[in-house]
């Protein structure tokens, strides 16, 4: 037996067994719970690193549960596949990557930030349940599995976001999540029934062969299309997102940002590899455009008017989440244009490649972001911009990661936001010259912003009841370090993640035919 | 939450133990029959809300020991996962008692169907010690508007309180 082929079962194993076997090990005290946390959060970021270089080569890892074997995906001579079939290709694999960091880097941080309080059991099992919902999504081939992956972590999610209870803005946060999520996993189940009804089957890859325009298929992509988008953020659907981001704990919105990023995966595996059929004619290409332009500029001036930093650094996740359905779209019409001979056109690859590479940037400046925030009301006890000042001197780490965070999303040269934005602006020029200036807009106003949170919390005299604020402990620094390296290395080497990442990713996207072949041979 | 009457305790006397058999043939019969361990968990986790509603919450209160329902909850869980992973490398939940006993059925009540009838006795435990923690927090908020607390009274996770 080679272990190696067993990675995509360890990957969604290691932490449901973690969440399993939370309430046993928090039973040995603070140490043991603590390690154990790091362990299983450890091993999970080791497995996906693992996945990333099996899949980085342009392979396509196929993993089947309940079958004769699991290489075996077509059994007893079926022509589609019934069976819980894992598939992960480059694409796949790049989420798998972002989430297995932003979960050990928020589990990290969560150690000491989340040490003054009670309900680790809970927290505990919450926290694996939701990092196994966020990676199945990225890992499974079946549709009906995304939606079972989709509502572990959301159900899991809603309860970390209510977690500190005795908050009634926690607990309408989340109530409001836990509403609009179910009303929207329901349409989910509603669209992927409908496809069952008619192709009879619910592998991506066999629906992907199967599927042809039609009016069912129309509706059924509008749905899906609606619920996707409402998951990763977009406006309209975005109102769930800031209160949720601002009442989860830290570490936990830190892992949000990539289960939201899952969420987005979904939509474009739905929309490049599933319907392309329907998606054809360039409307959807179109709608992607419209929701990512409405997103990042409505996103953001909502973004600049607020205090509270975390609702704030909340509604600037919804103008980043509009970057990407805008690369998308573009990448989306361009195979429209060049569908006819079957390549791309050169836009639509670098709008793809700038989409993907803001996708990495945006899950650890972000994660990072909302660390640092956590890291200030650690110290300070409030998230009001207007209660804080001159904390540079006193927490002189985290206004360095902070800094680092901020120019990065502002899309400052040569931070990692300005390759993957200015790659944006790039290709959507070639769509209409109006995209990108919109983008720009967005992105001035995002500095605008993100210096105003700097001056607020760090620059100037300091406040009269902040003169005893310390750095927050090494954990939380280190949980912080973490992202702030991958940010660094993003912005170092651009060129050689694109190459071996980036560009493979897109690549793997397009790349239908291989993703159908992996489960049905030659057909 | 106070006692109803005689007539109402003595038919859950009578009935209430009939869920959990109910409950427990559901669980048993859920690969070849409609239902399974989720279906007949909740069927089985309604006796305790039989028994508060019969006999009051100062009685239930004394009934009630959450370790016990905590500790279903994890065994539940950890047979799910060992019996869902017993396949492992070759199939998941499918095949391993027919590699490790050969084609036949585990017992008179269980025939052969892989791992997946002792998967839904495993669901159907976790799911009984689930859903009666929720009866059992649920019945507590209902307590605290009783007695004024309202939303107030919740206990956060600032503190060690537990």
């Amino acid at each position: 037996m080679n272990w190696h082929d067993h990675l995509p079962a360890f990957l969604v194993m290691i932490p449901l067994l973690g969440a399993f076997l939370t309430p046993f090990a928090a039973s040995f005290g603070k140490t043991a719970r603590n390690a154990f946390f790091m362990l299983f959060m450890a091993l999970t970021l080791v497995v996906g690193m693992l996945l990333c270089t099996a899949t980085f080569d342009g392979g396509v890892l196929v993993y089947v549960m309940g079958g004769e074997n699991f290489s075996l995906t077509l059994p007893s001579g079926m022509s589609y596949p019934v069976r819980i079939l894992f598939e992960i290709d480059a694409f796949g694999s790049l989420l798998i990557f972002c989430i297995s960091f932003a979960a050990f880097a928020g589990a990290l941080f969560s150690i000491q930030y989340m040490d003054r309080f009670s309900g680790w059991k809970r927290f505990m099992s919450l926290y694996f349940l939701m990092t196994t919902g966020a990676l199945g999504m990225s890992a499974t081939g079946d549709l009906f599995n995304f939606f079972v992956f989709v509502e572990i972590s959301s159900i899991a999610s809603f309860g970390l976001v209510a977690f500190w209870r005795d908050k009634p803005e926690s607990l309408e946060a989340s109530f409001k999540y836990m509403l609009i999520s179910q009303v929207a996993a329901m349409l989910l189940l509603i669209a992927i029934g409908s496809l069952y009804g008619k192709y009879n089957a619910l592998n991506m890859g066999a629906l992907s062969s199967m599927l042809r325009s039609g009016t069912l298929e129309r509706v059924s992509l509008a749905l899906i299309l609606s619920v996707l988008a409402f998951k990763c953020g977009a406006f309209p659907m975005h109102t769930w997102m800031p209160d949720a981001y601002a009442e989860a704990p830290s570490g936990v919105t830190c892992l949000l940002v990539t289960v939201s990023q899952a969420s987005f995966y979904g939509l474009i595996r739905v929309c490049y590899t599933i319907f392309p059929a329907v998606t054809q004619g360039g409307t959807v290409g179109w709608i992607l455009i419209a929701l990512g332009c409405m997103s990042m500029f409505f996103g953001v001036m909502m973004a600049v008017v607020q205090h509270e930093i975390k609702r704030l650094m909340g509604y600037h996740s919804i103008s980043q989440v509009g970057y990407m359905l805008l690369a998308m779209g573009v990448g989306l019409l361009a195979l429209s244009d060049g569908n006819s001979n079957g390549t791309v056109a050169a836009y639509g690859l670098t709008a793809m490649k700038g989409g993907l590479f803001h996708v990495v940037n945006y899950s650890f400046y972000k994660g990072l972001l909302f660390l640092c925030a956590g890291a200030l009301y650690y110290a300070t006890g409030t998230r009001d911009l207007d209660k804080m000042g001159g904390l540079a001197r006193s927490m002189p780490w985290t206004a360095g990661m902070f800094a680092v965070a901020a120019a990065a999303i502002s899309g400052l040269p040569p931070f990692n936001g300005f390759v993957s934005k200015w790659m944006i602006y790039e290709s959507s020029f070639a769509v209409h010259p109006l995209l990108p200036a919109v983008a720009m807009i967005t992105s001035v106003l995002t500095l605008a912003s993100f210096a105003k949170v700097f001056q607020a919390a760090f620059l100037g005299p300091s406040k009269a009841k902040l003169v005893a604020v310390r750095e927050v402990p090494y954990g939380m620094l280190a949980g912080m370090a973490i992202l702030t390296v991958m940010t660094l290395l993003l912005t170092l080497f651009p060129g050689w993640f694109m190459d071996n990442f980036f560009e493979n990713a897109a690549r793997a996207l397009l790349d239908r035919q291989g993703y159908i072949r992996a489960v049905l041979g030659g057909m | 939450m106070r006692p109803l009457s005689v007539i109402v305790t003595s038919v859950c006397d009578l009935f209430a133990w009939f869920m959990i058999v109910f409950g427990a043939y559901v669980i048993n019969n859920g690969h070849n029959t409609p239902g399974g361990g989720f279906q007949g968990g909740a069927i089985v986790a309604t006796f305790l809300s039989f028994m508060l509603v019969a006999y009051g919450g100062k009685r239930f209160r004394a009934w009630v020991r959450e370790g016990v329902y905590g500790f279903l909850e994890f065994l539940g869980l950890m047979a799910f996962f060992i019996f869902g992973c017993l396949g492992f490398p070759n199939s998941f939940f499918y095949n391993s008692p027919a590699i490790s006993w050969g084609q036949k059925p585990l017992s008179e009540w269980i025939p052969y169907c892989g791992t997946i009838s002792l998967m839904n006795v495993a669901v159907g435990f976790e799911v009984i010690g689930a859903l009666s923690l929720v009866i059992v927090y649920m019945y507590g908020s209902i307590q605290m508007i009783d007695t004024g607390a309202g939303m107030g009274g919740e206990r956060g996770h600032d503190r060690y309180d537990r």
